[in-house]
């Protein structure tokens, strides 16, 4: 992956060496419900409204049983393909899109957005990027969900070109009959997710 | 169904054909750890990663900060990936962050010793700090969220079995948004320690939860804050998971005299620092 390589030396280069040296990140621990909860929090787009659907999954850990105290976070682009700069995502008015949503896993290790269809933005894959936290996660790990239609895109994607078939499969999102996309979230084993870092 | 004393496990009862999941197991019984080993293994394990962390950087591999297989915190060892994360460009939705702002919270919001008709029990505190790029600018409109246990190390969960007391005037949850030179503020109190079911005689350092956003998806931290002088720091499995010394000491508060509140307060100062290099991208004025 030497064209990310370049490409991050390009930012690096643009604003000179980091002078501070992050904070490390920390497992988000069992309790955070009650920190991070709020009304509608998965509701990035309102449920009722035309282009809503349905975003969902399971959270698995190594053993391929489902994580109850998980977070996902969702962050993407309206249907035309903008980013929303609205504010709000933790005050939903229920009809602004802001592009953020938060959801607990719930016992059975489930989780759901109602949201939109992401577009393209500059004319890429248009994919959710993801965020998953969870006891027993010592910090953040970031994934992509994909839409599964627009194949060409996808094929002209460098992370996905990367992979091989059966690692491109855990970042690509499967359509319902009813329009509605499903994702299963594997954090290790058999099918384990692709995560990234950047 | 009923099963019979002949066929007591049951197979025979489900035909081949029909796959049943595993019914999920109730969270409360996934918190202890399977073996509960003493403080003293725990301990030499993390002495071993430490070391094991530090020649493999030495050697040149690239390891990250935080390390995700991490066994002495026994609930990681199914949780963590076994695949290191793909360095990938980031893609343009990645370069943005949500944008929060006043609109989404109250100012009340940040003092967590106001939420309740009484004054909570403990140590009154404030914590302030400022969130800075990597290269030190602050960031203004962050929305900061931080939860924690009370005085007596109890959290408000209803899944936590800490036989503490409950504080009927503490919840332990406040949220807030930076000021134009990257600053927050908070009033609550200081929490306690805390045990858990990760070995035996288990118990977490006091510390308050904290989640951010920076400016890009890809500088999102959730982390902890610790208080100076802890002595349950080298036993900590969870706070060892950060492999290095000095990056350890820097999610350590300091105490500030002059933040200290004349029979008010104690004052703590902890600054919070996101994950370049993305915080080069300035979003273009009247874009999106």
């Amino acid at each position: 992956m030497a064209d990310t390589t370049d490409a991050r030396s390009r930012r690096i280069a643009a604003a000179g060496e980091p002078t501070h040296k992050p904070s490390a990140g920390q497992t988000v621990g069992p309790f955070f419900a009650f920190g991070l909860g709020y009304p509608k929090m998965h509701e990035v787009g309102f449920p009722h409204a035309p282009g809503s659907i349905l975003l969902s999954g399971t959270v698995y850990d190594g053993a391929g049983a489902p994580i109850p105290d998980a977070m996902v976070e969702i962050w993407g682009a309206d249907s035309d393909g903008r980013i929303s700069r609205a504010r709000g995502s933790r005050r939903r008015d229920d009809h602004t899109f802001t592009g953020f949503g938060r959801s607990f896993a719930t016992d059975e290790g489930h989780y759901e957005f109602w949201t939109r269809n992401p577009g393209a933005v500059d004319g890429k894959a248009p994919f959710f990027a993801v965020i998953v936290f969870a006891r027993g996660l010592p910090d953040k790990l970031h994934t992509r969900i994909y839409l599964p239609e627009d194949e060409e895109r996808l094929a002209a994607d460098p992370l996905l070109a990367s992979l091989s078939d059966e690692e491109r499969a855990t970042l690509i999102a499967t359509r319902t009959p009813e329009g509605n996309l499903t994702h299963d979230l594997r954090l290790q084993g058999e099918k384990e997710t692709v995560f990234i870092r950047f | 169904m009923s099963f019979t004393d002949s066929d007591p496990s049951g197979e025979e009862a489900f035909s081949s054909s029909v796959v049943l999941e595993q019914p999920a197991a109730a969270p409360e019984s996934l918190l202890a750890s399977a073996d509960m080993p003493p403080q003293r293994q725990i301990t030499e394990e993390i002495g071993q990663l430490h070391a094991e962390a530090a020649r493999r950087e030495a050697a040149g591999d690239e390891v990250p900060a935080t390390l995700y297989d991490f066994a002495p915190y026994r609930s990681s060892i199914l949780r963590h990936p076994t695949k290191n994360p793909r360095l990938v460009d980031p893609e343009t939705i990645e370069l943005f962050s949500p944008a929060f702002g006043e609109r989404d919270i109250a100012a009340i919001e940040r003092d967590l010793t106001l939420q309740h008709s009484g004054e909570p029990l403990g140590e009154r505190i404030t914590i302030t700090g400022r969130v800075l790029d990597s290269w030190g600018r602050p960031l203004p409109n962050q929305l900061v969220e931080i939860w924690q246990a009370n005085a007596a190390g109890r959290y408000i969960h209803q899944r936590d079995q800490h036989p503490a007391p409950l504080d009927p005037n503490f919840t332990g949850a406040g949220r807030t948004i930076t000021n134009d030179r990257g600053e927050y503020f908070f009033t609550t109190i200081k929490p306690g320690p805390y045990p858990w079911k990760n070995h035996i005689n288990a118990w977490r350092p006091a510390h308050v939860h904290f989640s951010l956003f920076g400016v890009a998806f890809t500088q999102r931290i959730v982390t902890q804050m610790y208080f100076p002088g802890d002595p349950l720091f080298p036993l900590d499995p969870i706070y060892n998971t950060i492999r290095d010394q000095k990056d350890r000491d820097r999610l350590i508060a300091t105490y500030d005299h002059d933040l200290t509140v004349p029979e008010f307060s104690m004052g703590y100062r902890w600054d919070i620092v996101v994950d370049g290099p993305d915080a080069t991208w300035f979003e273009p004025e009247g874009s999106h």
